[in-house]
């Protein structure tokens, strides 16, 4: 059973650097049931050899085909045509906030350097094994889902609107530092690390990172404001700062 | 300076120790363990980090940890290894997998994965095609995804590991009989890239993409097994080809989008369009008393995972794929040509959500279809291939020296058929030994080769031959056309006449893609990368359509209709391809070492 082919636009963002952007409008031959990855290739295939776009497993799994869909941001290969106004051409356009490469393509090397900044986890040294319970570890497997899509970080306006990547993790790093940090077994403090290096107070919990996640991860709810809560409980609680005054750590 | 001297001059060269092609499980776990204060390694890998095809892996990695049923042990393991791969796997790699299966696991722990958990707060492991005991330690349908980002996370920290990420490796450099360098591309820059290396690991993944109804992403085009044979490597096993039997098959654009056998090992059952619990009626003889032969026995057996015997779901993944292709030949099939994988009628709407999350999710969105109340359609898709590159079982060392292959690019462990899970335990047991024996290796080598003007040119060349203007056919329709060729000719079911037939087309397909052309421009240009990459899976179809040509027995994941049968003169015996002195392939038999007493009659006994 064939599932019947017929035409949409794509208006696609082609180009390589900021003075030279240009908007193209395509026609391409799809089906009801494919998704806007599949119309992209297709395009690629039949017209636009050169077309840079980023993708792997095509199962909503691996994170890479992230772009803006009609102004939203979208894993292409999860967002259906037939959730579109398939009379309009669909927009397609790189993400903004990271750097340009190419086309649909962007430089998102910097979350890698971020990433490389926060401290590993840390098993506790022991001889026997450490068992933890599954409801001790809902949470963190909770966070552990991302997928690595940077879609949060794109609408971040922290990064987006005002770009302060060197002040500023961002809500896909806050996730991970949560999941450390809640992580029963681990060892290590990343609390100071937290407010100061990696600037938890930037974040004015506007929930855009949590709308956008194809995990359907809580990122704010759950990850970064209990984080804040326990950076509250660590450096601004008066009783303990009292106490630190008192001994002060060497 | 001719052209092609100022394109050598421009390459980005680096120097590496160790370097690791592919970051994947085995790429990364290689990696971890070679590096050292005094071993520089570098990994080159085709995507982001983190995006490799391990991601993709859902339902676990088996080792026999005995932490959910305390019967459990290295020797199940093996057995269950052995017998899965139809007695054509290496011994010697099975036991070393099944021993070190369960500390790599463990290991992975204190790396901050985060495993399901029992009642008693261990790791949870969970029942698989093949496996006696419930084996699989996992995370819900996601296990992939948390093995890649441990690893990733623990490589990052290494000192002396760099990552070049979106980077492929085309070509390997070779003196006398070693592996001194490799040549590649970035495709941010489009730079070409070279690396001199004292050792070389491959670790690049499987083949799938050579045919169109796969579970494979872009990636999987044989880049490993093209560089092996074309530096002279011993390449086995090519004929076995695992069809994993639940693909989606509707709709279209999602056709051979993995179903993860974790539904079937979470309690979800296979029927045809009459109704009918089909794979009763296709337990083979080796397994004949294994499987329970009722529904009701079945439903017992879920229910405990003790009274009764393990559903026939739970067969080999070779014997559920051609089961329901019978099925569907028989008229039984379902709408849309596959067979109806139903865990809705098993299992709560809450349980299948908190154990199937991503396989709930995909169908959501993919398919508009809820599998907490409606069956899926699934139907036989490209997963894994068996064979690949010969190695050691003990080093993982290739016929060339200084080159070492680990995970799906390397052949052995599985024989005929890989049971679920093995493949992410293999990952992480043959990895570590790739890295320790590659990092060994190159502590006894004092300095790096130069690698000259005269060996690069040629490779300059044939990079950027893409872009020559009289190459004018597309890459991409070459491209389907391998994968009309390999599903219509080497597809699940062969013979001897389409396998001719096969080859022949084949080969013109490769007289052909020498005019495969590239739009101009070397950054971030998929037609130019598409070229390159129709040229390894061009060589590596070819090996496989010439091994299971060669290959006159059904077996695992090889299935002939002119030789219906296991041959048993045959499972000792490899079909072996080397490249021959005019660039061609060339086969020859070879037996395989006789198994010690002691492993064979583990393999013969019932319990351990």
């Amino acid at each position: 059973m064939k599932d019947e082919k017929f035409q949409i636009k794509l208006n696609v963002q082609i180009g390589e650097s900021l003075d030279n952007l240009k908007t193209e409008t395509y026609s391409v031959d799809v089906d009801k049931k494919m998704v806007v990855l599949d119309a992209v290739h297709e395009l690629q295939a039949t017209q636009l050899p050169e077309l840079a776009v980023r993708w792997n497993c095509k199962a909503g799994k691996c994170g890479s085909c992230s772009a803006e869909v009609n102004g939203k941001p979208k894993l292409m290969c999860m967002s259906k045509l037939s959730d579109y106004n398939l009379k309009e051409p669909i927009s397609i356009r790189p993400m903004k906030t990271f750097p340009l490469i190419k086309d649909l393509v962007t430089d998102v090397s910097w979350n890698y350097e971020v990433n490389k900044r926060i401290k590993p986890y840390n098993h506790p040294n022991s001889s026997e094994y450490i068992t933890m319970q599954q409801i001790d570890v809902d949470r963190v497997q909770e966070f552990r889902k991302c997928i690595e899509c940077f879609l949060c970080q794109n609408v971040c306006h922290i990064l987006r609107d005002h770009d302060l990547k060197d002040k500023f993790v961002g809500p896909r790093f806050l996730l991970r530092l949560a999941s450390l940090n809640m992580h029963p077994l681990d060892t290590e403090n990343r609390l100071g690390d937290i407010k100061d290096e990696f600037g938890l107070g930037y974040c004015n919990i506007t929930k855009c990172c949590t709308e956008v996640c194809p995990e359907i991860i809580p990122i704010t709810d759950e990850a970064i404001i209990p984080l804040k809560e326990r950076v509250v409980d660590e450096f601004y609680d008066p009783i303990k700062w009292f106490l630190r005054k008192l001994f002060p750590k060497k | 300076m001719t052209d092609l001297q100022e394109e050598i001059k421009k390459m980005e060269k680096y120097d590496a120790d160790v370097l690791v092609v592919g970051a994947g499980g085995a790429g990364l776990r290689a990696a971890i363990e070679a590096s050292n204060a005094n071993t520089k390694v570098i990994v080159v890998t085709k995507s982001l980090l983190g995006k490799a095809h391990t991601v993709m892996a859902e339902g676990g990695a088996a080792a026999a940890l005995g932490m959910k049923d305390e019967r459990d042990n290295w020797k199940v393991h093996f057995r269950d290894t052995m017998r899965g791969g139809k007695l054509h796997g290496n011994w010697k790699m099975a036991e070393i997998h099944a021993k070190q299966a369960p500390q790599r696991i463990l290991e992975l722990e204190k790396w901050g994965a985060v495993f399901d958990r029992t009642t008693d707060g261990k790791i949870n492991q969970r029942n698989f095609g093949g496996h006696k005991y419930p084996r699989l330690a996992h995370v819900g349908d996601r296990t992939g995804l948390e093995m890649i980002r441990a690893l990733q996370d623990h490589v990052v920290h290494e000192d002396n590991v760099e990552v070049l990420m979106e980077t492929t490796i085309t070509h390997l450099i070779k003196k006398e009989n070693r592996v001194i360098g490799a040549v590649g591309y970035r495709r941010d820059s489009g730079n070409l890239v070279l690396v001199r290396a004292k050792a070389i690991i491959l670790g690049t993944g499987g083949i799938g993409k050579a045919y169109k109804i796969t579970s494979n992403s872009w990636e999987y085009t044989g880049d490993g097994h093209s560089l092996a044979f074309n530096v002279g490597a011993d390449i086995i096993d090519m004929e076995f080809v695992q069809f994993h039997p639940t693909g989606m098959v509707y709709p279209s654009s999602v056709k051979g989008i993995l179903v993860t056998e974790g539904v079937r090992g979470e309690g979800g059952i296979l029927r045809n369009s009459e109704g009918e619990r089909f794979m009763f009626r296709y337990i083979p003889k080796m397994f004949e008393g294994e499987y329970a032969t009722t529904e009701e026995e079945a439903k017992r057996w879920l229910a405990d995972n003790n009274s009764g015997r393990r559903p026939p779901e739970l067969l080999t993944r070779d014997v559920v794929a051609k089961a329901i292709l019978s099925e569907v030949k028989a008229g039984r099939g379902s709408t849309h040509g596959g067979a109806y994988l139903d865990i809705a009628s098993q299992r709560s709407p809450e349980y299948i959500k908190q154990k199937l999350p991503s396989m709930y999710h995909q169908f959501k969105t993919l398919a508009g279809l809820d599998i907490t109340k409606e069956p899926m359609e699934v139907g036989p898709t490209t997963h894994y291939i068996m064979g690949g590159i010969r190695v050691h079982p003990e080093t993982q060392s290739t016929t060339v020296s200084g080159l070492y292959a680990a995970g799906e690019v390397s052949a052995g462990l599985h024989g005929a058929n890989r049971l679920g899970g093995n493949s992410l335990s293999d990952l992480l047991v043959f990895g570590a030994l790739a890295g320790e024996h590659a990092r060994n290796y190159s502590n006894t080598i004092s300095k790096y080769e130069e690698i000259d003007n005269s060996i690069l040119e040629p490779i300059v060349n044939e990079l950027l031959e893409p872009f020559k203007g009289e190459k004018t056919e597309n890459p991409y329709l070459l491209h389907r056309e391998l994968q009309h060729i390999m599903g219509d000719f080497v597809g699940i079911i062969r013979n001897e006449k389409d396998l001719t037939d096969g080859i022949e087309q084949i080969n013109k397909l490769i007289e052909k893609s020498k005019s495969a052309g590239a739009k101009q421009g070397r950054k971030y240009n998929p037609s130019w990368h598409q070229a390159l990459d129709l040229k390894s899976m061009l060589i590596t179809s070819l090996l496989l359509a010439h091994a299971a040509l060669a290959r006159k027995e059904s077996r695992g994941g090889h299935t002939r209709d002119d030789f219906p049968e296991t041959n048993k003169e045959l499972t000792q015996i490899l079909y072996v391809l080397q490249k021959d002195e005019n660039d061609g392939i060339k086969i020859h038999e070879e037996k395989m070492e006789d198994l010690p007493d002691e492993l064979h009659q583990i393999i013969q006994g019932g319990d351990n």
